[in-house]
């Protein structure tokens, strides 16, 4: 249909799920393709719309846009979630990369093979407990403030609300002595939008199934 | 001296280089505050000057600045090397983060165990001959405009170029089979305030030399 962004990627969480939180919470309402056999993938580099063979590509407003933080900023200066100012900018684009250098750490566990994954879950969660969620739980204390950025819901209280819920799945003990980050949590949850998108029958995708993956890395030849 | 930035690192290239090339095109002097031993790390660290505890960091206009993108696209914005509007802002990004993405495996190969280099170099090699090159002579092509776009320099044609001459450093052959990009190359060298950048003495880094892999591998306690 006209309009409405086309995401085109996996049918799983991976490098586009972010995305789709992100269209959720601005209101949204997305299509999805999804990239199926070695066949789907080819077809759309033949046709040129991967500028780098790549997805997740999102096709919005004319552009077919490649790059999770090129589209992810897009939809968030697009729909007001971006901050008032260059400053503010700046901050989030400062926690947001933050979030995006551990949620890598998190998805990536599912990939490595069975004999490391005791050593490096344990790494992932000591990153979690000991620097990401302290430096954040401190903005928070800093300012008291109920969003992250600016007093007002920008794209970091939504990227950091899918962590958030990523380290629960993984461990929800993690969370424990991180009263303003749980209380976040609550109230994003909380907004119309992200409501119905954590509801069953959304577009949201179930936690990463580690054979599935393993299939699909084969079948696509990731390296 | 006030007002100036301040970049806080080693004295080398890694994360940082496109940070400084960016501010040289913008015109802006800056300081540099290298780490030399693991106790420099430390003393930002224990100091709360590191968000995440990693560097890069820039001080720049009351912020202490961290992760690579985010500083990236500050600077961008202050000096107005980010488009005129939306869209320009999300070619200039997909760019960017195509680079970046090629830039990973670029700047991580003089850390490299010897013998991991030959098939890093090898993958080098083909990503920049075969997906990345080839997309941004495409671009430069399609409008055979002087800058990638809107016929204006921005952060994609600086960070284009660091990679153009890094690459090449690797790959010495490469820039005969892409006659834009070595134009564009060109073009952005000879801006002044990148040619004094450029020139002996200027800030630019060299290629990490074993001296520097030694002491980057002791301040982060890599192996």
């Amino acid at each position: 249909m006209a309009g409405k962004p086309v995401l085109h990627y996996f049918n799983g969480r991976g490098r586009m799920e972010c995305i789709r939180w992100l269209l959720a919470a601005a209101g949204v309402e997305f299509e999805e393709k999804f990239v199926e056999t070695p066949e789907d993938m080819e077809k759309l580099i033949k046709d040129g719309s991967l500028m780098y063979q790549q997805v997740p590509m999102v096709e919005i407003d004319g552009m077919k846009l490649v790059q999770t933080r090129a589209i992810l900023n897009y939809i968030a200066t697009k729909y007001n979630l971006y901050g008032k100012d260059m400053k503010e900018r700046a901050l989030i684009d400062m926690y947001a990369e933050g979030i995006f250098d551990l949620s890598e750490m998190v998805m990536s566990l599912v990939l490595c093979p069975p004999d490391q994954r005791e050593a490096n879950i344990a790494l992932v969660k000591n990153k979690i407990k000991n620097r990401y969620l302290p430096a954040f739980e401190k903005v928070l204390k800093s300012h008291g403030q109920d969003y992250f950025v600016g007093n007002r819901l920008t794209r970091v209280d939504i990227h950091l609300l899918e962590l958030l819920l990523y380290i629960e799945e993984l461990d929800a003990s993690l969370l424990a002595s991180f009263p303003l980050l749980k209380a976040l949590k609550t109230r994003i949850s909380n907004l119309p939008n992200v409501k119905k998108f954590l509801q069953p029958g959304s577009q949201r995708k179930p936690p990463p199934d580690v054979e599935k993956i393993a299939e699909a890395r084969k079948l696509f030849n990731f390296s | 001296m006030s007002g100036k930035p301040i970049l806080h690192y080693f004295d080398g290239r890694g994360r940082m280089e496109p940070i400084r090339w960016l501010l040289a095109a913008a015109g802006v002097e800056f300081e540099e505050k290298f780490m030399k031993t693991r106790e420099d790390l430390q003393k930002l660290r224990n100091d709360g000057d590191l968000m995440f505890q990693q560097v890069p960091m820039v001080e720049i206009d009351g912020m202490k600045l961290v992760q690579t993108g985010a500083i990236l696209s500050y600077i961008a914005s202050k000096y107005n090397l980010y488009g005129k509007d939306m869209k320009e802002r999300a070619l200039i990004d997909m760019y960017t983060e195509g680079i970046a993405d090629l830039n990973e495996i670029v700047l991580i190969y003089p850390f490299l165990p010897s013998e991991k280099k030959e098939a890093s170099l090898s993958n080098i090699k083909d990503k920049a001959r075969n997906r990345y090159f080839p997309a941004f002579e495409k671009v430069l092509k399609s409008h055979g405009q002087d800058y990638l776009v809107g016929n204006k320099l921005s952060k994609a044609d600086v960070y284009l170029v660091v990679i153009l001459y890094h690459v090449e450093e690797l790959d010495s052959g490469i820039m005969a089979n892409f006659p834009l990009l070595k134009a564009l190359r060109t073009r952005v060298s000879n801006l002044p305030t990148v040619k004094k950048f450029l020139e002996p003495g200027g800030k630019r880094k060299p290629f990490e030399d074993e001296k520097c892999v030694k002491i980057v591998k002791n301040i982060f306690q890599l192996n």
